[in-house]
């Protein structure tokens, strides 16, 4: 066991990746000798040679289109786009070549791509680094989506979407890469990719979400315990497919639900796993699920992103309604 | 006359094009071509045209079959066979295949079978074959997309240090989208054993080449660092030396070209479209002048290797085939309805299979009309 930070544990599952499966290769803009804008990859050409670990020229749909023929060549891409606004050029490749291809191949094409978005906001940057696109991927039939929210689970998960052999959308909590925990590097006795997590137990409210804000969650719970609320925090880390289980049993034991996610309301997460729960948890439901999300607007200029970022006291808000604290 | 179209400039287009059997028949030469084809005597040059004939023929049945019913949709060839046997028959077994919709030739040569062609045209599946088996990838309906995935793969055959090439097929329209131009960046940068194997039948769907591009196809690759060749699409024996020579370059590490083969599109888009809403007939004339099966033809004649006996032959084969092809559209049975919910993935996720399981209970709470008889 060591401390990494959330993306050395990135690095570090990269680079296991890498030791372990020969036709696994590293693609993206900046990813070699610069490590990435983000240095998730610091030092992996240099060990692996620029013909596992490519720098390629500034093109998603490139990027992804490629590494859809280097799937069919035998090779097991991981793909690394360098900010969430950034996915759409890319976005026909993902949507309509990876995500179908064993669908539309009777499963005899399969695509074992990882594609490495770092997203959210929260770093005070400019337009188009600071989005939560999740959803669009999620809605998508073929796609493994997942965010992980912890440095264990970075390393953890990293390394199961690259043995996936379906395509896997993997987000990355940028705000949360230079946070730092325990990591085992080892993948035999983890969850499996597409379970929830609960990472802290309650009895009154399920308070559900990924990414960045299991962290502001986990924040709120603390804080709701000296007001005597009970908040069980449940990491979905799988968006796609969900782990309806997991959340229906913490539904049926705490009876409130409240959904908390960066990106914006409409269509998005939350509302699949509202829908859901209601309809499975209906006669256990003591209050109606409630969503804490961003609006439903661009992502706003970063001087006032704090007024669009769910953080503890919205949370905390919802959790007052929830409870009939406040109405 | 070879390209039509306003804005284009016709002449500069025929004198740069690489020919190397003349309408007419005659056997012309070109001094860069004409090595790439020195092995091939008029008894090879008769199974291209058996080729050509048999693809024809192809075409012809499956659009009668789309006429009674029995196919959804058709995307007619004719008017291409020389472009696509002729780059096809260059090919050799490991090479890959990553094409679009109306490669129906290039299928047939990769050794498709004739009911594996029709499976996607017959609204059962959207894909025919294993590509594994052929070597050819599931055809890719979303323009210019395969040629990423034809630039990928040859990065992948470098990795692996094979001397096999992938093909790119793909039509003038896919000139303009982005993938295409983005694949030329990629194999330049990367010097990927690919070609670009672009059929500038004049048309996407109605709109004329000169929409796409206001100069020859050809003549964007070599602003990507790609060497190109501009070559009579109707021609089989140019675009077969021309593809080998390209494949040649991609297998000892030149790295991609890029081919313009000049043709021209007989038929509608597909069995949906109207060509008469956008072009004259004239133009249709004109280039039935330039056939290639006829000019071909008319070459094996002069050379005495065409005989009626011969001729007979060529014509018994593309009936086998056609029949072939009748048989195996007819046998296509409808699929179970569940097998919609297969392999979406590896393994269905546990909310998939509960749709599934749902939806198969929906269906068993309809009684048929032989239980409600026997209540």
């Amino acid at each position: 066991m060591s401390q990494l930070t959330l993306a050395k544990a990135i690095t570090t599952g990269l680079a296991d990746a890498l030791e372990a499966d020969d036709r696994v290769v590293l693609m993206g803009e900046d990813i070699g000798k610069l490590g990435g804008v983000f240095r998730v990859t610091d030092g992996l050409q240099a060990r692996f040679g620029e013909d596992r670990v490519m720098d390629t020229p500034l093109s998603e749909a490139g990027i992804i289109g490629t590494a859809v023929g280097l799937a069919y060549r035998g090779y097991r891409p991981v793909c690394e786009l360098q900010f969430d606004g950034f996915v759409f050029p890319g976005f026909d490749q993902v949507v309509a070549q990876v995500a179908k291809m064993r669908y539309r191949t009777h499963g005899q094409v399969s695509m074992p791509i990882t594609i490495r978005v770092p997203f959210g906001g929260g770093i005070g940057s400019v337009e188009h680094h600071s989005e939560s696109p999740e959803a669009y991927f999620a809605h998508t039939p073929g796609l493994k989506v997942v965010a992980c929210s912890n440095p264990q689970d970075a390393y953890t998960m990293i390394r199961q979407a690259v043995a996936s052999d379906d395509p896997v959308v993997f987000f990355e909590p940028k705000r949360r890469y230079w946070s730092k925990g325990d990591v085992i590097p080892d993948v035999e006795d983890a969850p499996s990719l597409d379970s929830a997590r609960v990472a802290t137990s309650g009895s009154d409210v399920t308070l559900v979400t990924y990414g960045p804000l299991v962290q502001t969650a986990l924040d709120a719970a603390r804080a709701a315990e000296d007001d005597g609320v009970s908040i069980e925090v449940v990491d979905l880390r799988s968006l796609a497919p969900l782990d309806e289980e997991a959340l229906v049993a913490s539904v049926s034991k705490t009876g409130r639900l409240v959904i908390a996610h960066e990106a914006q309301r409409f269509g998005g997460i939350g509302a699949e796993i509202a829908a859901m729960i209601t309809q499975r948890c209906f006669g256990s439901l003591l209050a109606p699920p409630l969503r804490v999300t961003g609006h439903d607007i661009p992502y706003p200029p970063s001087e006032l992103e704090d007024h669009y970022l769910p953080d503890v006291d919205r949370m905390l808000d919802a959790v007052d309604r929830v409870m009939g604290v406040r109405v | 006359m070879l390209t039509i179209r306003p804005g284009t400039d016709t002449s500069t287009r025929r004198g740069q094009l690489a020919r190397l059997i003349a309408p007419d028949g005659e056997r012309l030469h070109d001094s860069d071509l004409d090595p790439w084809v020195a092995d091939v005597f008029p008894e090879q040059l008769l199974s291209l045209y058996e080729d050509m004939v048999v693809a024809r023929r192809i075409d012809t049945e499956a659009t009668a079959l789309q006429r009674q019913g029995q196919l959804v949709l058709w995307p007619p060839l004719i008017g291409q066979e020389a472009a696509q046997i002729g780059s096809a028959r260059a090919l050799r077994i490991d090479d890959f295949v990553f094409s679009s919709y109306r490669e129906n030739a290039v299928a047939y040569v990769r050794g498709v079978t004739m009911t594996d062609l029709l499976r996607v045209w017959r609204g059962s599946q959207f894909s025919g074959w294993n590509p594994f088996d052929v070597g050819m990838a599931t055809p890719t309906v979303i323009i210019g997309a395969q040629t990423l995935h034809a630039v990928g793969y040859a990065m992948g055959i470098t990795k692996d240090g094979a001397d096999a090439a992938s093909i790119a097929y793909f039509g003038d329209g896919a000139t303009s989208e982005g993938d295409t131009n983005e694949a030329m960046v990629f194999a330049a940068a990367y010097r990927a054993p690919v070609v670009f194997f672009c059929q500038n039948n004049q048309y996407a769907i109605s709109e004329p080449v000169g929409l796409q591009s206001q100069k020859p196809l050809a003549d964007r690759a070599p602003g990507f660092g790609i060497p190109s060749i501009r070559v009579d699409g109707n021609d089989v024996l140019a675009v077969l030396a021309a593809t080998r020579m390209a494949l040649e370059g991609a297998r000892t590490g030149n790295g991609p070209m890029f081919i313009e083969a000049v043709t021209y599109r007989m038929g509608p888009h597909t069995t949906s479209d109207d060509p008469t809403r956008y072009r004259e007939p004239a133009e249709l004339e004109t280039w039935k002048e330039l056939d290639a099966i006829e000019r071909t033809r008319l070459l094996l004649v002069s050379d005495g290797v065409l005989t009626a006996e011969r001729e007979a032959l060529v014509a018994d084969r593309a009936k086998a085939v056609a029949k072939e092809l009748r048989d195996g559209c007819l046998s296509l049975r409808a699929r179970d309805p569940l097998t919609i919910f297969d392999d979406v993935y590896a393994e269905p996720p546990a909310s998939l299979t509960r749709q599934r399981d749902d939806y198969a209970a929906y269906l068993a709470s309809f009684v048929t009309g032989d239980e409600e008889a026997t209540r």
